[in-house]
């Protein structure tokens, strides 16, 4: 009989064979990064002893690009962060420009702004949701039905704005351009289409065996950690903290709208993060038929909105929104040129992957996967 | 929400000694930011995090601003003599003021809900070796974001648990965030 080891592993560690540690670098060409990432993970065993994450990879100074060029530039730029979600960070951008420069929103354009924000929000939890059964090993099947849904959201994008996915659709003061004909009726009928398949997608995923093993109990993130490292979005309301910036800060017209905030209830688990997206997307098609139903007649872009050669006056403005992947902020300072002084993106991406580690210690690394994919990171907005 | 006054009253009240000005904003916004001064930045923080009437338990944004010498010209009244005549005359006169950098950071209150409450700490210089006190120990979410200044502005954080480069490679040796950063070989650059 071989004698266990007298330094016995912490609880929750999964075995104690063999007491040699293993360093792997997952990524950043591994699938389940979502893109370049690089996790430095060590091993004792099968469960992880330290997980260092390395960053940069698609790094391109965004800040400094966007410092050389005028305030109008930057909107295009914005697109590329989270390449999923372009509408939302259009958004969190030209809601900071308004800000520092005090430029007035017409009710039509923020009518707009709320429905294209919450189709994003939509399309972006079901594929995050997709994403995360294809890393549990449900390959390609729950992902293509989100993505058959998203196909749907991103045809009206493209009758709106010309392009799928880098809209580049929203400026100060407004829109783009207004709603084409026909565009409303048809937003409501993928809208109402999408509950149905809300019901399908769940009664397929959340109540499966496999999902659940896999994911309750793993990756728990206790709510006072959350708060302190800055967790934002779904990540922060699964571990039970009642905080979505449309309700806090009510920016735009959020306030019109009624909605509820759906909390994690087992204490903050992967499953509550992907619970918490299953019950948003039901309130976000909550607000989409508010919106769509209230709609103003009226004009798209401030008449006295001023796109080119913007020069707001010496000042600085930190803006925010709840974008799907938690709060996006820009904090921007202006000298009075035509260009931002300091141009400062606050990727929710980034600050949520501070507690990876703490959640991934003494979990098995196939379940490092698991809890990687329920944060939802784009690593486009990571390194920036 | 308090006011930064109530709130400069409150820091004063319980740390004696600790100095805090209003750095005002004149844009529409309207968000002035209060000034630490490093030396104290951590116990101020603290306070701020745990005091039960401000409870700023979150730190948003950690940035950094470069704001490099500034030469301000201005005409200023000086009396001279000219043939046993006193006359006042204008002279032009360049003032230098000192460049530095700032760490700019964002508190909300996710407890009682409100926010920005804006803190800035500034450097003597921009010279190669400026030090900050790091308020990761206060807010964990600073982590990631003080060493994106670390990398991008070169300032050193006194207290941060692993200050490594994060978006540019280690054996990097500029600081491409700063207003004179010029890449080498790039002939478009305009610093």
């Amino acid at each position: 009989m071989i004698a266990p080891p007298a330094e016995l592993p912490a609880p929750g560690r999964v075995g104690w064979a063999d007491h040699d540690l293993l360093e792997v670098a997952m990524g950043p060409h591994h699938p389940s990064t979502h893109g370049v990432f690089r996790m430095n993970v060590v091993l004792d065993g099968e469960s992880v002893a330290k997980l260092t994450p390395i960053f940069g990879f698609l790094h391109r100074n965004h800040e400094k690009i966007a410092e050389r060029n005028s305030y109008l530039a930057a909107i295009p730029y914005t697109d590329r962060l989270d390449y999923i979600c372009s509408m939302t960070n259009n958004w969190a951008y030209v809601l900071t420009v308004e800000k520092l420069a005090g430029l007035p929103v017409p009710d039509r354009a923020e009518y707009i702004r709320v429905i294209v924000g919450e189709f994003t929000r939509l399309f972006n939890h079901a594929c995050m949701a997709g994403f995360l059964l294809q890393d549990m090993g449900a390959l390609g099947t729950p992902l293509m039905y989100a993505f058959r849904e998203r196909e749907k959201i991103l045809d009206l994008f493209e009758a709106l704005s010309g392009s799928r996915m880098m809209c580049n659709y929203l400026r100060f003061g407004g829109v783009r351009c207004d709603l084409p004909g026909g565009w409303r009726e048809q937003a409501a009928g993928v809208a109402a289409a999408f509950h149905p398949f809300l019901d399908q997608f769940e009664a397929l995923l959340s109540e499966n065996e496999i999902l659940r093993a896999r994911t309750q109990g793993v990756g728990v993130l206790p709510p006072a950690l959350a708060v302190n490292a800055g967790v934002t979005g779904p990540g922060l309301r699964a571990s039970g903290v009642n905080y979505d910036i449309r309700k806090v800060d009510q920016y735009g017209i959020y306030n019109r709208f009624k909605f509820r905030v759906p909390l994690g209830a087992r204490g903050g688990d992967v499953f509550d993060r992907y619970m918490v997206r299953i019950l948003e997307m039901r309130e976000s098609l909550a607000i989409l038929e508010q919106a769509l139903r209230d709609i103003p007649e009226g004009v798209f872009l401030d008449p006295k909105a001023k796109l080119r050669n913007l020069r707001p006056k010496a000042g600085e403005a930190y803006g925010r929104i709840e974008a799907p992947k938690g709060e996006l902020g820009f904090y921007l300072i202006s000298d009075g040129g035509p260009a931002p002084y300091r141009y400062r993106i606050r990727p929710p991406s980034l600050v949520n992957l501070t507690v990876l580690e703490d959640m991934c210690l003494g979990h098995a690394i196939a379940d490092v996967v698991i809890i990687l994919g329920s944060i939802d990171i784009v690593l486009g907005e990571v390194d920036r | 929400m308090h006011t930064l006054e109530e709130i400069i009253a409150r820091v004063a009240a319980a740390l004696p000694g600790a100095r805090l000005e209003i750095v005002p904003n004149n844009s529409p916004a309207r968000q002035p930011s209060l000034l630490l001064e490093p030396g104290r930045a951590v116990e101020i923080a603290t306070f701020l995090r745990d005091d039960p009437q401000l409870r700023f338990d979150y730190a948003s944004n950690v940035t950094g601003v470069d704001w490099p010498e500034k030469t301000v010209r201005e005409k200023v009244k000086v009396k001279k003599i000219v043939g046993g005549m006193e006359q006042e005359a204008e002279e032009l006169v360049e003032r230098k003021t000192p460049g530095f950098l700032e760490a700019v950071y964002h508190l909300y209150s996710m407890a009682l809900g409100q926010g920005p409450l804006i803190l800035r700490l500034r450097t003597a210089d921009r010279s190669g070796q400026v030090a900050l006190p790091s308020l990761t120990p206060v807010w964990r979410s600073c982590e990631f974001q003080e060493r994106e200044i670390f990398d991008l502005f070169g300032v050193q954080f006194q207290g941060h648990p692993d200050l490594r480069r994060i978006l540019m490679w280690d054996n990097f040796a500029d600081h491409p965030m700063r207003k004179d950063y010029a890449p080498a070989g790039d002939q478009e650059a305009q610093p």
